[in-house]
């Protein structure tokens, strides 16, 4: 018999049960249950990358969604049909008219696009510290959206783009869910990890230590942006519409308090914390628009929050991971 | 593109300007004097433009007591606030009081959409306010002289009170170190409160002004303000009153002016512009204009 590392046993159960729970989903749900099964899986590609970032690392980051913004648009206006494109967009860059391409490599250059986009800015801005952090990335998330705006002739503007074509499926979601939870415990177990915690905890220390704090925040940054590149890219042809007001920071909101309530730096209380989050919201849809009570999800939301920060400010599970799974 | 038309601009970005000192001072006291961000500023600025359209319009009080009573109510939201949501987070990091004042401002702003609704709605000022005073070539509405007036009262107002007070000593030194004043015996949860307080009745005003100015409010209206007067703040140096000011006027005629000297296709990228020059101005000079190097923020 094959000896299997308890680590490996951990794989084998993950990717089992993923991949029965996307069978199972795509054979015998309604055509609801598998759009919010879809919105529970981006969501845990969102919360544990921005956990690499947030929680790890420290960096206290609101631009999650302007990364998922680059590689939504990127990906749409990658595989949008050139057939179309005359109606859509007119004014379409002649460099790029005859390029149309299949969902993959296009979802691959979305992810990789918002990552050197966040090198870019990282480089720059990752210098702040705490919530000057927070604000400049909060910046960077507005000026993104005010460039979508404004290009109308990739993006149409306000308008948004729509009428994409429906290439996500969940085994493509759970596909990345898997990637995604496999980088990052790969990353938390590994000395790079260790070096990631350690620059949250004390960064004098750690660079007393030797390890270098520009490359690994650098590094803890773009990895985040490369999956949410890629969540962007999922979420367009899931909902098969994009407008600029969606990555907002209400979205950014939402993300961060999926990893706050989850606890920083935990990927397995960003999965919990995910999966409650999106049913929470999903079912008080239909009370909200029954009772004309819109808003009512938010404020509860915003009140469970408060509440977690004062009386359990680390969160379900801190920055741990549960007994069993180590 | 004339003299006077670039002399109208500055006139028309002093106007502006003001309403971001005003709400920028309030921010800049709060971060001085507990090390917040609080993002729920600019909707404090809300609130205030939302009960002046409820006491002038509903009830029909005459303009300057509607200003006392709103000037009232932002006091005490802004003792509530203080007392059942920053109180108990005393002493827990930074990024924990953001976190709770950006869902506070989620808070606020789903209130407003629940109970008045997400429309926007006209905001009336009594007719006078908007008949024109004409100086030599420049034109002024009579609200935009009561705006610009409004913020010198209520900004020396508040500097005689932070310089030559028993409160403003007290608020000062809890400013400069919270252990130390506490072992003066200053009563700093009581500081904190007030100072927390009067910045958000300034902004409450702010938000009448607002109301007036623009005509139209809704409950998401202080998200703009809230986020301008953070970049008002560090252009003069996070919790420096006078560095608030300054920030307010610099980015309320900077704005106008881009807006006004630029091609008009241009102007939308207005906010990517302000954005641009807070992001520029954290990394180049942290400490901005006037302020003083309180830690490190870099």
């Amino acid at each position: 018999m094959i000896k299997i590392s308890k680590q490996g046993h951990h794989l084998i159960v993950l990717i089992t049960v993923l991949m029965l729970f996307s069978y199972l989903m795509q054979n015998y749900a309604d055509e609801h249950i598998l759009m919010v099964a879809n919105f529970i899986g981006i969501s845990i590609i969102l919360a544990v990358s921005l956990n690499l970032t947030n929680g790890f690392t420290g960096l206290f980051s609101l631009g999650h969604p302007a990364f998922m913004a680059i590689g939504g648009y990127t990906t749409a206006i990658l595989t949008f049909p050139i057939a179309k494109r005359a109606l859509f967009l007119p004014d379409f860059p002649e460099q790029l008219a005859n390029i149309q391409l299949s969902f993959v490599p296009a979802l691959l250059i979305g992810g990789l696009l918002a990552a050197t986009i966040a090198a870019l800015v990282g480089f720059s801005v990752l210098r702040l510290k705490g919530h000057y952090l927070a604000v400049a990335t909060m910046g960077f998330l507005i000026i993104v959206q005010v460039m979508i705006n404004n290009f109308d002739s990739i993006t149409r503007g306000p308008t948004g783009l729509n009428g994409l074509e429906e290439f996500t499926t969940i085994y493509w979601v759970y596909g990345w869910v898997f990637v995604t939870i496999y980088t990052a415990w790969k990353v938390k177990f590994s000395s790079l990890g260790r070096s990631m915690l350690a620059i949250r905890e004390d960064e004098i220390a750690s660079k007393s230590l030797g390890i270098n704090l520009f490359s690994t925040r650098n590094l803890a940054f773009v990895l985040g942006a490369f999956f949410a590149g890629i969540a962007g890219g999922l979420w367009a042809h899931l909902v098969t519409a994009l407008t600029p007001n969606t990555f907002s920071l209400i979205m950014s909101f939402n993300i961060v308090l999926i990893v706050v309530v989850g606890g920083t730096g935990s990927i397995t209380g960003s999965i919990i914390a995910a999966i409650l989050f999106t049913l929470f919201t999903e079912l008080l849809k239909p009370i909200e628009e029954s009772f004309s009570l819109f808003g009512l999800s938010q404020i509860i939301i915003a009140v469970i929050l408060i509440l977690v920060l004062i009386f359990k400010p680390k969160g379900l599970f801190g920055s741990s991971e549960p007994e069993f799974l180590r | 593109m004339s003299f006077d038309y670039i002399v109208q601009q500055i006139a028309n970005g002093i106007t502006l300007g003001s309403m971001y000192a005003l709400v920028a001072v309030g921010f800049s006291m709060i971060y001085g004097i507990m090390r917040l961000i609080n993002f729920a500023h600019g909707d404090i600025v809300m609130i205030g433009a939302f009960t002046t359209l409820y006491l002038l319009q509903n009830i029909g009080l005459p303009l300057p007591i509607v200003a006392i009573m709103v000037l009232i109510v932002g006091f005490g939201v802004g003792m509530l606030v203080e007392k059942s949501i920053f109180l108990p987070m005393r002493g827990s990091p930074q990024v924990t009081g953001f976190i709770a004042s950006l869902s506070l401002s989620i808070m606020l702003q789903n209130f407003g959409i629940l109970i008045l609704s997400a429309q926007p709605r006209n905001f009336n000022f009594p007719e006078y306010m908007n008949s024109i005073i004409t100086v030599s070539t420049i034109k002024f509405k009579v609200l935009d002289v009561v705006i610009i007036v409004t913020t010198i009262v209520l900004v020396i107002a508040l500097l005689l009170l932070i310089n030559k007070t028993k409160l403003g000593i007290a608020i000062r030194a809890t400013a400069q170190n919270l252990d130390v004043a506490r072992l003066m015996g200053i009563n700093i949860n009581r500081v904190i409160m007030l100072t927390f307080a009067i910045g958000s009745a300034i902004a409450a005003v702010a938000g009448l002004m607002w109301g007036g100015k623009f005509g139209q409010i809704d409950p998401l209206m202080g998200y703009i303000p809230g986020l301008k007067a953070f970049v008002a703040a560090v252009i003069g140096g996070v919790g420096s009153i006078p560095g608030a000011i300054l920030g307010g006027f610099i980015l309320g005629i900077s704005e106008v002016l881009f807006v006004g000297l630029m091609p008009p296709e241009y102007s939308s990228f207005r906010d990517a512009f302000v954005f641009i020059i807070l992001i520029v101005i954290l990394i180049v000079m942290p400490n901005g204009l006037l302020g003083k190097n309180m830690e490190d923020r870099a």
